[in-house]
């Protein structure tokens, strides 16, 4: 049998989004009312099963009353609230928070909805005149598994936050540094495996720019033959152990060249160890 | 990470924290969110030990720390590099900071850096609070004690560097014009006695205002802060009774009071000189916020580089404690109190109320999204009373003479004075305490009169504005530079004269908030170095001043805290006053 569970009813608060009035449970979020009326808005640095932290303000919203613009994605919802999200203050910003990512990082691999997002707000990714400090570095492969590119990193915390508390409890990166040379690290910048680190992965399936990758994918992309319109994607079960993670194996030319596991499967909210993520090459031998 | 301690860094460490056996380690069982739970309070004071032994943070003395304390060694580098004070490369035990920030820029402080390149290791450095005596210099020592030389030239740099056998560099502090005058409120007790002595500040009526505070219990207190009209000095002039009362009336039992000496605007120094000479004032007043709001631990959180504030600061706590002042029972009334002095370790945003208090837990001073809001969720998620040294040393006085008799004084809507860290191109550089009402012109003609060729102030300190030399007018009050679009801020005015190079001025500005960003928003990160590099621009003959407005609307309504939010505020001034721009 499998057990639903029912939460008791919440109280609604009523606000008013773009003119249209909408309640929802105490304790949700402007972007969990946005959604509700089907106005979507850009995150990057938001994900369904993690703390926001609310560092990228892609997502800022006008709410009547407040001198700034607010994150919708951690700002709780409250009564008689009245909310602009399309406002020019809020255009505004959103395009010039692109522009400043653009200018700093390679946003090259952002997912489709964002890039759809940059394009309706008229970004302009060569804003700002050279000469122009960036986060431009190289690459660190540092074992088979994964890479990370940080000239690609946004710095949205979300993988420090599946390393740690939210999800893997291992600890092994944290931000380093401040302002912006900040960036992702693991103590005195130590190479992964002398590291805590235990090779989950789980900050390669959070990343939303393409700085953590898998090495297999970051070596068919190096090489020019990822392909995506050749891929297709098998939704299995982990046989690894009993716990029974839902697995997404990307295949490309019959062979396995990622696998990621559903946000939404109960069971991993996403989150796989070493042997789901990335013991699959036996397949191939 | 296989690297070891020496034993002089574990020492150092054990001596901070304690040995495990020790009380003091977990004492301050907070509870509040799992990750500030258990030792993690104390990562920044270990970090400091270790810094202060061996001028750097080893491998091994970070994996000590991390193994005493239950932190993850790449968080705990991740909080070691957040700071500037604190080496995770080894360097000499000796590093001189040179403060090059907007007074001393124009004092010299370009021939100190230059004379000391050679054989020193040398840190440009943010405003170090000594403006009346610019230029500063810090000097960060292991094995011995920072000190601050000011005004600094090579010779008494060197003699701290260096010292000599039967010399004494001479570093204090000058006195204020105004201390221990009996007209004034907050500076009359400065400079009347040994400032760490409880036995002087109890005999020049001292502790009175507590005495009261005891006497006529929580609720007639908060009624006193209520009718005083008070409003924080730190620079958001928010109403202390309402923090106060908020506080006071929250279910949660677990509540702290927090003073906050992290001062660090530019041009801005008065906190230093009250906590330097009348240190006794401002732990009376927290231990009134305490008894308020029912709290049973204070913090103070000072600035790194204030060594002297730190030294009396410590040596007064402990003759509060051992004089009954603080701990099981204040005064003998029953009420346990006791207040924890804390170190920062080179952060302006750490001033910030929220970084503030992640500074403490010994996460990162990464300011927090508000709301929740300090008083609802502060330190340790648990109500929190934060007021700034000058809010707080207003407290005593209100006590004393009552929140009506407070309330009379200044204007209707700021009451009661106002100290202002006046600097740059007046006659009498320092801090100068005026009832609220008087006009810029008053407060620079108390500071001996602005120079002739006066060209422009700077009000607020580099979060500021700049005006022209027209604008005597101003009433320095919170309306009244509300109306004339400045902000009052921490009160600094730094006057500049007409040889000045605003180019240079300003593009310090733009560089400090640049280099003090804590990175995680992406329009202050970012922003702020586009700031820098449109003011480089500007000043080679591009028009930049439309990008310079982009930036200034997207840092002020989209980054998360004040240091993004007001990092073009003097830069926009400075643009409209023609200070810079693509003039002749």
């Amino acid at each position: 049998m499998i057990e639903q569970r029912i939460d008791p009813p919440q109280p609604l608060v009523e606000l008013t989004i773009d003119g249209t009035t909408v309640g929802v449970p105490v304790g949700r979020t402007v972007l969990d009312a946005c959604r509700e009326l089907g106005i979507d808005l850009p995150t990057l640095c938001y994900l369904e099963t993690l703390t926001p932290v609310n560092v990228c303000r892609v997502c800022v919203v006008e709410v009547e009353g407040s001198r700034t613009l607010v994150p919708a994605c951690s700002r709780r919802v409250e009564a008689g609230m009245v909310v602009a999200t399309g406002s020019p203050r809020v255009e505004h910003s959103r395009r010039l928070v692109f522009e400043l990512l653009a200018s700093s990082v390679d946003l090259s691999l952002l997912d489709h909805t964002t890039v759809a997002w940059m394009e309706v707000s008229g970004v302009d990714v060569d804003r700002f005149d050279a000469p122009l400090a960036t986060r431009s570095q190289s690459v660190k492969i540092q074992d088979d598994l994964y890479v990370r590119d940080y000239e690609k990193c946004i710095l949205c915390y979300k993988c420090v936050q599946a390393c740690g508390d939210e999800a893997q409890n291992t600890f092994a990166i944290a931000l380093a540094g401040r302002g912006f040379t900040a960036t992702i690290s693991t103590e005195f910048d130590v190479a992964l495996p002398d590291s805590a680190c235990v090779y989950c992965g789980n900050c390669v399936g959070v990343c939303p720019t393409g700085a953590l990758m898998g090495k297999v994918q970051f070596d068919l992309r190096a090489a020019g033959s990822w392909d995506e319109s050749h891929q297709s994607v098998t939704t299995t079960i982990c046989p690894f152990c009993g716990v029974g993670c839902n697995l997404e194996m990307r295949v490309q030319d019959g062979a396995i060249v990622d696998v990621t596991s559903p946000l939404d499967h109960s069971v991993t909210s996403g989150h796989l160890c070493i042997k789901g993520r990335f013991g699959w090459q036996h397949i191939s031998t | 990470m296989d690297a070891v301690a020496s034993d002089a860094e574990r020492s150092a460490v054990d001596a901070a924290i304690g040995t495990m056996s020790d009380r003091r380690v977990g004492q301050v069982a907070h509870g509040g969110p799992r990750r500030a739970a258990g030792r993690r309070t104390h990562l920044l004071p270990a970090l400091h030990a270790l810094q202060d032994e061996a001028g750097w943070i080893s491998p091994g003395g970070l994996t000590y720390v991390c193994d005493r304390l239950d932190v993850p060694p790449a968080e705990a580098f991740g909080v070691a590099t957040f700071y500037s004070l604190i080496a995770t490369e080894e360097r000499p035990r000796q590093v001189a900071h040179v403060c090059d920030d907007i007074v001393c820029l124009g004092a010299g402080a370009g021939e100190v850096l230059a004379s000391l390149d050679d054989d020193t290791e040398v840190h440009r450095s943010p405003c170090l609070g000594r403006c009346d005596q610019a230029p500063a210099v810090f000097v960060q020592n292991a094995g011995a004690a920072n000190i601050v030389v000011a005004p600094a030239d090579t010779g008494r740099v060197r003699l701290v560097l260096d010292p000599q056998p039967g010399t004494t560099p001479v570093t204090s502090a000058p006195m204020p014009v105004q201390a221990g005058d009996a007209s004034t409120r907050l500076l009359r007790g400065v400079g009347t006695g040994p400032p760490a002595s409880f036995d002087a500040y109890r005999a020049r009526g001292g502790c009175s205002a507590l005495e009261r505070a005891l006497r006529i219990g929580r609720e007639a207190v908060l009624a006193e802060v209520d009718a005083s009209g008070l409003r924080g000095r730190g620079g958001a002039a928010f109403p202390a009774d309402v923090k106060w009362r908020a506080v006071a009336a929250a279910t949660e039992a677990t509540r702290y009071v927090i003073c906050n000496a992290d001062e660090s605007e530019p041009g801005t120094f008065k906190d230093r000189v009250l906590l330097e000479h009348d240190p006794f004032a401002v732990i009376e007043a927290l231990v009134i916020a305490g008894f308020a709001v029912a709290a049973a631990q204070g913090f103070i959180y000072l600035r790194g580089e204030y060594p002297e504030a730190e030294r009396v600061l410590d040596a007064a706590l402990t003759e509060a404690r051992l004089a009954g002042m603080l701990g099981e029972s204040v005064l003998r009334s029953g009420f346990a109190f006791d207040i924890e002095l804390r170190r920062g370790a080179g952060a302006y945003v750490c001033g910030e109320e929220t970084a503030l208090f992640n500074s403490i837990e010994g996460l990162r001073g990464e300011p927090r999204q508000k709301p929740p809001f300090p008083t609802e969720a502060g330190l340790f998620g648990k109500p929190t009373l934060i007021n700034n040294v000058e809010t707080l040393a207003n407290i005593p006085w209100i006590l004393q003479e009552g929140g009506a008799a407070f309330a009379e004084r200044g204007t209707e809507d700021s009451s009661g004075s106002k100290l202002f860290s006046v600097s740059g191109a007046v006659a009498v550089p320092g801090v100068y305490e005026v009832e609220f009402g008087a006009t810029l012109g008053d407060v620079l003609d108390l500071a001996g009169g602005a120079s002739d060729d006066l060209a422009a102030v700077l009000v607020g300190g580099a979060a500021g504005a700049f005006v022209g030399p027209d604008r005597r007018d101003i009433v320095m009050t919170f309306a009244g530079t509300r109306d004339a679009g400045i902000p009052l801020g921490s009160g600094a005015i730094v006057a500049f004269d007409a040889s000045t190079d605003f180019t240079a001025v300003v593009a310090r500005i733009a560089q400090f908030f640049a280099d003090e960003s804590c990175g995680q928003c992406v329009p202050c990160r970012v922003g702020t170095v586009r700031q820098v590099e449109a003011l480089e621009r500007l000043s080679s003959g591009a028009d930049t001043t439309q990008t310079l407005g982009d930036l200034d609307v997207v840092l002020r309504d989209a980054s998360i805290c004040g240091l993004g939010q007001f990092a073009s505020n003097a830069v926009q001034s400075a643009l409209r006053l023609g200070l810079i721009g693509a003039g002749p």
